[in-house]
């Protein structure tokens, strides 16, 4: 029997003309009630049917993709294009359009420009490559809780442990001192924010380009060991690529783990036995247990839009060639037919089906990193630190729900 | 069950190693991916399986052969990688 890799599922044809959005849902919706579930508008969307029809903030109107199969057969499928500037491509907000836009960087461009930058990177993130990392990763994630017990609770777990550790990763990879933290840091909040308008998010793409630019400039003079002095010196890429390249490892590298990280605390603080379960998890138990949090949390909660390059069929709803389309991670993640209770975080589960680092060709080139950030940072907060705590009630918590990568804002412990 | 890769499609996520790490390897030279062993016996069946179902550039492709003694006949675990329904 052929178990072969078809990707034929998206099949051409279209004849229907394309119908109104069938629900008053605005993108991005609100988010509401549990900080750990998609929005409710998401997921009711969700209920109605696997590809609904939906209006964005600009009055345009996309396919609102939320089911487990129907997410992954658009992500395999590049006739349905990542490509930014092709008309009809959803944008989530004015500065995420005028990002995508600007100088696109390679997750905003298709096959075979896409794979010439991507496949420059491949080799820096192998499994074997990270697995030799994880002495200096743990050594980070040491020396960044040893700094949060010294300075005494309560803290902000996210900007002394959550933030720090992935950010000290990505600095110690790429070749950024990390002494700038605090510049970037900030120039990514501005960027990931769908409030933030476009001119400001110019601003910030341009003064992180330009900051890169240097770095890169410099580190071609003077190459050092790490990717962007390896991307510096090549012949086949230009400065400016460069440096769009270190931008989205850059951010990528910090945000998704720092936001993780923290969620995944608090989520587990707020379940107990999932905790103590992943106290006495040993190393495979350990792996098995993120997983189920990238599963449970999916916090590239925004959708990861597409547009499509002709007539195709999807799960027997026709879209036309020029169609947006935003692919719902969370919803999919929590899919009935694949994840059983998917609502209820439940560590001992199989969660590895799960597509919180999407899907297809653009799946995230850096999660073996994040797994391994993600494995030794919340394994040894919760054996180093049995009595951890929230110090403020839970109520008092806000979170990220204009960011493009959902988290909460600041989660003050004690121990 | 036999395994057969296609390196043009392979986008070095590295999903297959940490599923089959005695299956699948990545090239150091280029990321792609290196077939370990064609015929995986029996008991490494159901993680090869998932291995193509979660591979993102569905590089991966897995037949059991007829009179294998691995071959699984008609019990494929719905794993995604007969393809996705249409």
């Amino acid at each position: 029997m052929s178990t072969s890799t078809d990707p034929g599922a998206a099949t051409p044809q279209a004849t229907t003309p394309t119908p109104a959005p069938d629900s008053a849902l605005l993108l991005p919706a609100e988010a509401d009630g549990c900080p750990f579930d998609p929005p409710s508008a998401y997921r009711q969307a969700a209920d109605r049917s696997p590809v609904t029809r939906t209006r964005l903030w600009d009055g345009s109107s996309c396919w609102l993709v939320t089911g487990y199969q129907e997410v992954r057969t658009v992500l395999a499928d590049q006739r349905f294009s990542a490509d930014g500037l092709r008309p009809g491509f959803p944008f989530l907000s004015p500065g995420r359009r005028q990002l995508a836009t600007n100088t696109p960087g390679f997750i905003r461009m298709d096959d075979p420009e896409h794979a010439r930058l991507r496949r420059m990177l491949t080799t820096e993130f192998l499994v074997k490559r990270v697995e030799a990392l994880r002495p200096a990763l743990q050594r980070i994630v040491d020396d960044t809780l040893d700094r949060m017990l010294a300075a005494g609770g309560p803290v902000d777990l996210v900007t002394e442990f959550a933030l720090p550790i992935p950010s000290l990763a990505i600095c110690l990879l790429l070749g950024v001192p990390y002494e700038d933290h605090e510049f970037f840091q900030q120039q990514s909040r501005i960027l990931l924010d769908t409030r933030s308008p476009g001119p400001a998010v110019s601003d910030a793409q341009r003064s992180l380009l330009s900051y890169l630019g240097d770095l890169a400039t410099a580190k071609r003079r003077a190459p050092t060991d790490d990717i962007l002095s390896r991307l510096a010196v090549r012949d086949d890429l230009a400065t400016e690529e460069a440096a769009s390249m270190a931008l989205l490892l850059l951010i990528a590298g910090h945000e998704t783990t720092a936001n993780m990280t923290a969620l995944s605390t608090l989520a587990l603080l707020r379940n107990p036995a999932q905790a103590a379960r992943l106290r006495a998890a040993g190393p495979a138990e350990a792996k098995a247990a993120v997983e189920e949090l990238l599963r449970y949390l999916t916090i590239v909660q925004a959708g990861l839009p597409r547009v499509a390059t002709e007539d195709l069929e999807l799960g027997g709803t026709p879209i036309r060639a020029g169609d947006g389309l935003l692919c719902m991670l969370s919803t999919a993640n929590r899919d009935e037919s694949v994840f059983a209770d998917g609502s209820e975080l439940d560590l001992d589960r199989d969660a590895r089906r799960h597509l919180a680092f999407g899907f297809g060709v653009h799946q995230c080139l850096g999660q073996p990193l994040a797994r391994a950030e993600l494995q030794i940072a919340l394994h040894t907060l919760f054996t180093r630190l049995p009595q951890l705590r929230l110090a403020v009630d839970e109520e008092q918590l806000s979170y990220r729900t204009t960011m493009v990568v959902h988290g909460v804002d600041a989660l003050p412990v004690s121990w | 069950m036999l395994v057969s890769v296609d390196q043009d499609r392979c986008c070095s996520s590295g999903q297959c190693v940490l599923t089959a790490p005695t299956v699948f390897d990545q090239s150091d030279e280029d990321g792609y991916v290196q077939l370990l062993q064609a015929r995986p016996g029996p008991a490494l069946a159901a993680e090869v399986r998932l291995a193509a179902a979660l591979c993102p550039g569905r590089a991966i492709t897995v037949s059991e052969a007829v009179g294998d003694p691995g071959a699984d006949t008609g019990a494929d675990t719905g794993s995604g990688s007969v393809g996705e329904p249409a």
